[in-house]
């Protein structure tokens, strides 16, 4: 009786643990992949398509897809739009830059919720099969690309930060240094990856 | 000021100087709040305390007129209490160790909004206090017989508590921090740091798991966002943030551990 209470009791502290290690595993780490995948991108279209036809010869590519990335990044998504909700924000009175970055945390992932909504919708769910092709197609319109680019930055941030808040989530950088040194990793974190995805995006552009 | 001489000038030269304070007043708790503007005659070294007994003497708005005498709670006047914990120029401290000196004019104060607002700049701070009782912020040792003296405790630890041990409830953290509002049941920065604090006591730790399991318990340590503001308001300079990251690691232990000894 008292364990079942005890269980009730700490659910949504459970279900808050289970939030901020999605974000990492799995979800930061299909992001490292997507992005590293997108960069061969820069060695040509051969190379691209390549890379794309490894991850086609998966087995099992599909329950891949649904348990280690679909699942988790749908609960990441949506309980973070409820996290975003209850949260209060007060940098306009208080603009501490950590109090800033907690703003910037939360609006990057509702910009990422719904970029990566209208991302799935227009490649893995357009019915085009993946290839150089296909992406140079989108990102030659203009307004696309410019979305892309926000999109890769704000995901990009999200995820950086988001390591930053994860250590001290679970306890793992607990003194005021171990926080700042880590802050500064995570944004040097934050430049490689937007640097990549952007560079990406740009070789799709451009076609060379 | 070497001189008598200095001094009477000094003197002449603050006199008819003016401190400009623009307070945020409320009449009831559930009234509407409104600005109101004073003048008060300007002495050196006076305190935001000093401005509102200044107020209560001769209490006229910057307009002329005739108003009730602004109200606020003091206590010590030394910055131990916590009482006096207003708004003063968007940051949350104490009106006793505000020295209008050292404040840029006008003077703007508002009360703590993050607790229920009684009258102008008093507040009703008992969440505070339920917060304290929910985490057990105290060490039991009350028995029928004497439980004689407890476990010593090493001098580093000596250190951290005592640093831990100066929090004195004034709210600067919870007013400060974004994720204590009216969509959470947040316990706030300080509680976390008292948990920490009282589990850290060799007698307190007998009660560690309970401590523990009302931080992983409803308006809990989960709630914190990282924000980090409580520690750049705390008057104390407590490392509330370091206090969140240990206990932080300590529910991430108990969790992992109670789910693996079932």
């Amino acid at each position: 009786m008292a364990v079942a209470q005890a269980a009730q009791h700490n659910r949504e502290f459970l279900w808050r643990r289970l939030h901020t290690l999605s974000g990492v595993i799995p979800v930061g780490l299909f992001l490292l992949e997507h992005l590293f995948t997108n960069a061969t991108a820069l060695g040509g279209a051969a190379a691209f398509n390549e890379a794309v036809q490894a991850i086609q010869s998966l087995p099992l590519l599909h329950v891949i897809e649904f348990v280690f990335i679909f699942l988790p990044i749908a609960y990441h998504g949506v309980f973070g739009l409820y996290v975003a909700f209850v949260s209060g924000y007060n940098a306009n009175r208080y603009s501490f830059g950590r109090n800033v970055m907690f703003v910037l945390q939360r609006v990057t992932g509702i910009i990422t919720f719904v970029f990566i909504i209208f991302h799935l919708w227009t490649t893995r769910f357009s019915g085009n099969a993946p290839s150089f092709d296909m992406v140079h197609e989108l990102v030659t319109n203009n307004a696309y690309f410019a979305f892309m680019i926000v999109g890769v930055i704000a995901a990009t941030f999200h995820f950086s930060n988001g390591l930053w808040s994860f250590a001290i989530h679970w306890g793992i950088t607990v003194g005021r240094r171990a926080q700042r040194i880590t802050a500064w990793v995570t944004m040097i974190i934050f430049v490689a990856l937007a640097a990549v995805g952007v560079a990406s995006l740009i070789a799709f552009r451009m076609n060379v | 000021m070497s001189t008598t001489a200095e001094a009477v000038q000094q003197t002449q030269a603050d006199s008819g100087r003016k401190v400009h304070l623009i307070i945020e007043r409320q009449d009831h708790p559930e009234s509407e709040p409104y600005w109101e503007e004073f003048e008060v005659p300007y002495r050196p070294g006076m305190n935001v305390i000093a401005c509102l007994m200044e107020i209560q003497r001769n209490p006229v708005n910057k307009k002329g007129e005739p108003v009730a005498p602004v109200t606020w709670e003091m206590n010590c006047l030394e910055e131990v209490c916590g009482a006096c914990t207003m708004v003063i120029n968007n940051k949350p401290r104490q009106a006793c160790s505000a020295l209008v000196d050292k404040l840029q004019q006008p003077i703007r104060i508002r009360p703590m909004r993050t607790f229920p607002v009684v009258r102008d700049l008093v507040v009703d701070r008992s969440r505070m206090f339920e917060a304290l009782k929910r985490i057990k912020a105290w060490i039991p040792i009350d028995g029928t017989y004497d439980l004689g003296p407890g476990p010593r405790m090493s001098s580093e630890e000596q250190q951290i508590a005592y640093e831990l041990s100066r929090c004195f409830t004034c709210g600067a953290c919870v007013e400060a921090c974004p994720n204590v509002n009216d969509k959470t049941s947040f316990i706030g920065p300080f509680a976390i740091s008292q948990a920490r604090l009282f589990n850290m006591h060799p007698t307190g730790k007998m009660n560690k798991e309970e401590r523990l399991q009302a931080l992983m318990g409803e308006g809990g340590i989960f709630e914190c966002g990282n924000a980090q503001n409580c520690v750049e308001v705390c008057p104390k300079g407590i490392p509330l943030t370091t206090s969140i990251a240990v206990m932080n690691r300590e529910v991430t232990y108990r969790a992992i551990g109670a789910w693996l000894r079932k």
